[in-house]
């Protein structure tokens, strides 16, 4: 079956609670931002999987905002499936998340909005 | 067939603007006024123009804009937006289009009044949906990825992004042109404020005003025009992503390929470029560009930067303007290193020219190390 509508399928997995990946039929690729058609291959041949939520951090940084504004961590995080996305890392101080620091997702609800956000896996903590 | 018109178009006229704060004008002012300082500089005229390669800082038609603002009707028109990188591009394009005798005059120009209108960066740019969540402070943040990665990956310093700032206002105080040019010593970087880690402000390129104008038309015509031509001898460009999650390297851009394929046209090697002008919207570009485009191997360009190499006086002299860090950024720099490397080549550079200049590499870089677009250039005599 096609995946007609990706952003939208996407986020009503998310608010159901699951962190949903595409994997296309043909070539096993994951794929993640959402998509119609899969990159590289042209494949229309994309399903949802659900992803694993085990990850890695790629790289780090730290926005840095005036107090008493909280900085804050932005992260790209390498999931387990292959496919890299941009998040953060909750539950410590924002410039303690490192590179190569094995993380698990969670979603949360941000302004009314599920979002996939990580904590430190419980391996690494 | 040989896929790029090596030394058969040349830049004839070039100008700047403006550059720093000019109050009172819209950025389509800025631009006009660049454009008739180059078609002077090249001893043409506006009706000579037929081919206009533009893009407005928030004017997503600005090629139809800008056409109508000069009174214009070119026959061929590219309003392309690969960000920073579109000058490079449009000299690519201008070349082939020259060549094909498609068009026999092309004007490339720009300009911004970001500064004195909005204080700050001005973008026409959507936060990316599957990014926005996590309010990345964009481009900061994306090349402080980057410059993070490349910092772990290699054992980068801090200190040795500094050396890039330092290098770049150096070359900013021989330049009368340039914005900032005041001294400023490794303590000052060090204690500048971080804004997204590992980048401080002073990691980051200047908010300024600013136009810039070339003027291109093919080499046998520009030997009858004023200026000593300088030809372009090689040109290339790729576009890899747009978000930085999707350069799977990141300490490895596409100006790698941009860099190999402009180098193969040009029928030159790194070894043989006088001058550098990269687009240093970001001290780490300056360290990815030096190693993509051949000057030192992958992993070398931090310690390649040491020691003054890039500064006045150094081996090899780099972003010899100021550069984005401390000469103008007005929001699409691209165009600036493409002129000053017309200005190395003529000799016409002042107290920072670079003695037999002969070639020089004008590189360019838009979005978030996503299109990466090279230019070789060549004194009219190379």
């Amino acid at each position: 079956m096609d995946v007609t509508h990706p952003d939208a399928e996407f986020r009503a997995f998310l608010a159901q609670g699951r962190f949903m990946i595409q994997r296309s039929k043909g070539s096993g690729a994951h794929v993640f931002y959402p998509r119609a058609v899969a990159p590289g291959t042209g494949a229309r041949d994309l399903e949802w999987i659900q992803a694993s939520g085990r990850g890695v951090v790629y790289s780090t940084t730290v926005v840095r905002k005036k107090p008493p504004e909280p900085s804050y961590n932005v992260v790209l995080v390498d999931l387990a499936e292959g496919p890299r996305m941009m998040s953060r890392v909750e539950g410590v101080d924002p410039a303690a998340v490192t590179i190569g620091m094995a993380v698990q997702a969670r979603i949360v609800d941000q302004d009314g909005e599920p979002v996939v956000v990580f904590d430190v896996a419980e391996a690494s903590a | 067939m040989s896929d790029f018109p090596r030394g058969r178009t040349a830049i004839v006229g070039a100008a700047t603007f403006g550059q720093g704060k000019a109050p009172g004008y819209e950025a389509s002012d800025l631009a006009a006024i660049a454009s008739t300082m180059a078609l002077e500089d090249a001893g043409l005229s506006l009706t000579d123009i037929d081919g206009l390669f533009f893009c407005h800082p928030t004017d997503t038609m600005g090629g139809l804009s800008f056409a109508q603002y000069l009174g214009i009707r070119p026959k061929a028109t590219d309003n392309n937006r690969t960000g920073g990188s579109a000058f490079q591009t449009y000299v690519e394009h201008a070349a082939y289009l020259l060549d094909a005798g498609a068009i026999d005059c092309a004007l490339i120009a720009y300009g911004s009044n970001q500064a004195t209108a909005a204080g700050k960066l001005v973008s026409t740019v959507q936060p990316m949906r599957y990014e926005a969540p996590y309010r990345p402070l964009n481009p900061v943040s994306s090349y402080a990825l980057a410059a993070a990665r490349y910092m772990h990956q290699y054992g980068a310093t801090r200190e040795q992004l500094g050396e890039v700032a330092l290098a770049a206002r150096k070359w900013a105080m021989l330049n009368p042109e340039a914005f900032k040019r005041d001294a400023l010593t490794m303590d000052d970087y060090l204690a500048s404020r971080m804004v997204s880690d590992p980048l401080s402000v002073l990691d980051c390129c200047l908010v300024t005003d600013g136009a810039a104008a070339v003027v291109m038309t093919r080499a046998d015509r520009a030997r009858d025009l004023k200026r000593s031509p300088i030809k372009v001898m090689g040109a290339a460009a790729e576009t890899h992503h747009r978000e930085i999650g999707w350069l799977e390297d990141l300490t490895v851009t596409a100006a790698a390929r941009s860099g190999a394929r402009a180098y193969r046209r040009a029928g030159l090697e790194p070894a043989d470029i006088d001058v550098v002008q990269v687009y240093d919207a970001f001290t780490i570009n300056t360290i990815l560009f030096l190693e993509d485009l051949g000057f030192c191997p992958k992993g070398e360009g931090a310690r390649f930067v040491q020691d003054g190499r890039i500064a006045p006086g150094g081996a090899l002299p780099v972003n010899t303007n100021g550069g984005g860090l401390s000469c103008c950024h007005p929001g699409m720099y691209g165009l600036f290193p493409i002129v000053e490397a017309v200005r190395q080549l003529r000799g016409e550079a002042g107290d920072r020219q670079v003695a037999d200049a002969r070639f020089a590499i004008a590189h360019g870089n838009g979005g978030v190390l996503s299109s990466q677009a090279t230019v070789i250039l060549g004194a009219g005599d190379a």
